[in-house]
């Protein structure tokens, strides 16, 4: 019996040998793969030699000629491109982390919200959830924008919040710290704060290990941290920033730091629209846990809060994690929506640098590499984070 | 490997094949324009096709009716006239400001005629080829009269809207840099939306090209609250834009320009048109109206294509009068779009 088998296996033809075939199907794969991307690659420089053009992104390292209105770093016109592709990259980052953040903390909100006993606030966060699902964004965007940030009130007129937070369709203006000759040291003052609070947080986990009964371990390390940013600050010679209050001047505020209602609109229109997603994963990661889970932990004794912390999240967070990092990403992609209202991202900046340069091909291709790389360094992260919460299999 | 994935792969095989051996095409006929391929490729499709603006009163806009009015929807037509001996020969495709080039590079319109200005990188980088100017423009600033704005230094810490894809954006910097001063520029990809944020106060001041400024003030809810600063900051030539690579169809455009400058220099307009061709000894008129010679077969048309333009379209000045005469909401001042022997720029070459 096993002596037919092997000869068998030996008299096989090649082109029908699975393990052959498998690995060929591959390779042929691979090559047709590789041909199709380097005949489209190829058909754009031919085409783009017949109309005399040849890809170079010189343009990076020549003066970009356009000013951007929001910028987190200094810009003027005389910079070059790859700066303001910079101040663009800044922009987008920014207005994604602050959105993920906040998006998170509705998303979460709302997820447990729709899963609350009171048939009240169940319900209002159902309908939150179904219509913010189904509106595009664009739509939201612009309404959330043109529809009410731009109507508020001119600056002339604007609403004042206590005596100097003003709000009007210039956006919110709020004092601002102006740091001074101080700021450097004080920046060091905080890191020590930072290392003790770290030590003290360290050592009385220690503690409770060795006792069994754990002291305010969180409150102690903020107040540690706070002590020393306190102290610090009255102990420097000179304040380490001074406050600037925003006053009226001409046609517009000066002093303060201003959110621009593009900014606004952006970031409140991203982060209403993507928590309502985050929402329903979290209510999905919720509901996988199992009820016996939570009633066995009502049973020993704990209460609604503690069962939702200790017990349910720690467990829906495997189910919430993956598909919350698709949401991150959606959102900082869906960032690119700037473009029509008004805010400079760096989609936005993109398409003046084209339009500006003519180079449009290779603008593309650049911002198309920044996009990916964003998403991709949130996915290792978010991978990594997923990682550590995975359930160990023992 | 199983059965499922056989086809697939013989498929990817076929294709690889197909594509590999393929001499690289590249992409559409358009951006194989070589000489004559526009010519042929409109009059096989029976019409023009123009990239037009939607938005811009007086220049390109959609009317009540649907259709598309102003001056350089009516250089379309002329166009259209010359090429088939019917001004309605034409579409017209409504393009942003940013879109425009990408249209023409493409292939999707035969010729831009949209408030385009002519610069060096549009002519080379962009791939575009500009024919004779047909509108002399610069860029102005548009305020409320109540915010007491005079001159560009009173708006000294303001707020500018622009719109994105245009010229205007960097004159914007480059003039308030040089004059040191400070303001926030905002800008916007769609018009619509850049002066509705102006409307509503987002903004100090609105800038474009000052021939924008009066068409979009039209549409502005009280048109009286508003004035457009005397300063022009820039030159803009505004005129329609072909792809490179074809000449002929270069010519044919350009002609069709001049032709309208020569017209309203000899007087000859679309109601006298075929009197004056009948009755006309005048050598140079001869060979405008293809009565003597044959400059309309030079161009790869018909003998009779500048007659055409003028008694469907018109001459020079009435495609003026008609969309920016003192008669219009969008009244403009010829200024330097008059003919050189009124003190303008408008000069054609000899039709010879
Ligand atoms: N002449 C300038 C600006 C032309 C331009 O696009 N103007 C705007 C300002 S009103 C416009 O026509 N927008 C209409 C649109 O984008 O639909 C250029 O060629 O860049």
């Amino acid at each position: 019996m096993e002596k037919t088998h092997t000869t068998q296996q030996a008299t096989i033809p090649f082109w029908r040998d699975e393990r052959v075939l498998r690995v060929l199907g591959q390779i042929i794969f691979l090559i047709a793969v590789i041909v199709f991307g380097y005949y489209i690659y190829n058909n754009m420089i031919t085409a783009l030699a017949k109309q005399g053009m040849t890809p170079s992104f010189a343009f990076l390292n020549q003066t970009a000629g356009f000013d951007i209105g929001e910028r987190l770093i200094e810009y003027e016109r005389a910079d070059f491109n790859k700066r303001a592709v910079l101040v663009a990259v800044l922009n987008t980052v920014q207005v994604s982390i602050v959105g993920i953040i906040l998006s998170t903390i509705l998303g979460v909100f709302l997820g447990i919200a729709r899963l609350s006993t009171n048939f009240l606030v169940a319900k209002l966060s159902s309908i939150y959830l179904e219509i913010l699902r189904n509106i595009p964004l664009l739509v939201l965007l612009i309404f959330w924008y043109t529809g009410i940030f731009i109507t508020l009130p001119r600056v002339k007129e604007a609403i004042s919040l206590g005596t100097s937070i003003f709000i009007s369709n210039r956006g919110m203006v709020i004092p601002w710290g102006i740091p001074t000759e101080t700021w450097r040291a004080y920046l060091i003052v905080l890191g020590v704060g930072i290392v003790l609070s770290a030590i003290v947080n360290w050592q009385l986990n220690l503690v409770g290990k060795r006792t069994g009964r754990p002291p305010l371990v969180t409150l102690w390390t903020i107040i540690t941290f706070l002590a020393v940013a306190i102290i610090g600050w009255i102990a420097l010679p000179q304040s380490p920033l001074t406050l600037d209050l925003p006053t009226l001047q001409g046609l517009n505020f000066k002093g303060g730091y201003t959110f621009s209602p593009e900014y606004l609109a952006l970031l409140s229109g991203l982060v209403i629209y993507t928590a309502a997603f985050v929402g329903e994963i979290v209510r999905a990661g919720i509901l996988s846990v199992s009820k016996g889970q939570i009633e066995a932990s009502r049973a020993l004794g704990l209460n609604a809060f503690q069962t939702l912390r200790l017990i349910v999240f720690p467990q829906a967070m495997r189910v919430i994690v993956p598909p919350l990092t698709s949401q991150y990403l959606n959102l900082t992609k869906n960032s690119s929506l700037a473009v029509a209202i008004g805010y400079p991202d760096l989609f936005a900046i993109a398409g003046t640098m084209h339009n500006q340069t003519g180079r449009s091909v290779e603008v593309i291709a650049l911002m198309m590499g920044i996009y990916l790389s964003t998403s991709l360094i949130t996915s290792v992260f978010m991978n990594f984070y997923n990682k550590k919460i995975k359930l160990v299999e023992r | 490997m199983s059965k499922k994935l056989f086809p697939i792969v013989a498929l990817l095989m076929v294709l690889a094949l197909v594509f590999g051996s393929l001499p690289v095409a590249a992409g559409n006929a358009a951006q194989e324009a070589g000489y004559g391929a526009t010519l042929a490729t409109v009059q096989e499709r029976g019409y023009v096709i123009c990239g037009g603006n939607a938005s811009v009163p007086g220049f390109g806009f959609l009317d009540e009716a649907g259709d598309y009015q102003g001056f350089d929807i009516d250089f379309c037509k002329a166009v259209a006239a010359a090429v088939f001996g019917d001004a309605e020969a034409y579409e017209i495709r409504p393009l942003s400001s940013q879109e425009r080039f990408s249209a023409l590079q493409s292939g999707e319109i035969d010729v831009l005629i949209r408030n385009t200005t002519w610069t060096l990188t549009r002519d080379t980088e962009v791939g575009a080829n500009f024919v004779h100017t047909t509108f002399y423009d610069g860029q102005g600033f548009i305020v409320r009269k109540a915010d007491g704005i005079n001159t560009l230094e009173d708006m000294d810490g303001g707020t500018v809207c622009v719109q994105t894809g245009t010229t205007t954006e960097a004159n914007l910097a480059d003039t308030f840099a040089a004059r040191g001063i400070s303001y926030e520029p905002v800008v916007y990809e769609d018009v619509e939306t850049g002066w509705t944020t102006y409307e509503e106060g987002r903004c100090d001041s609105y800038t474009t090209d000052k021939s924008g400024l009066v068409a979009r003030q039209t549409l502005l809810s009280v048109p009286e609250d508003h004035m457009i600063l005397d300063e022009t900051i820039s030159k803009e030539p505004l005129g329609p834009v072909v792809r490179h690579g074809d000449d002929q169809w270069f010519d044919i455009v350009q002609w069709t320009v001049f032709a309208t400058f020569f017209a309203e220099e000899h007087g000859i307009t679309s109601e006298n048109a075929a009197d004056m061709m009948a009755a006309t000894t005048n050598p140079r008129e001869m060979s405008f109206f293809g009565a003597e010679g044959d400059l309309g077969v030079k161009l790869g048309l018909s003998n009779d294509w500048a007659y055409n333009i003028v008694s469907l379209v018109g001459n020079y000045a009435e495609i003026y009068n008609r969309n920016l005469g003192p008669d219009t909401a969008t009244y403009i001042p010829r200024g330097l779009n008059s003919l050189y022997t009124d003190g303008g720029l408008l000069y054609a070459p000899p039709f010879r």
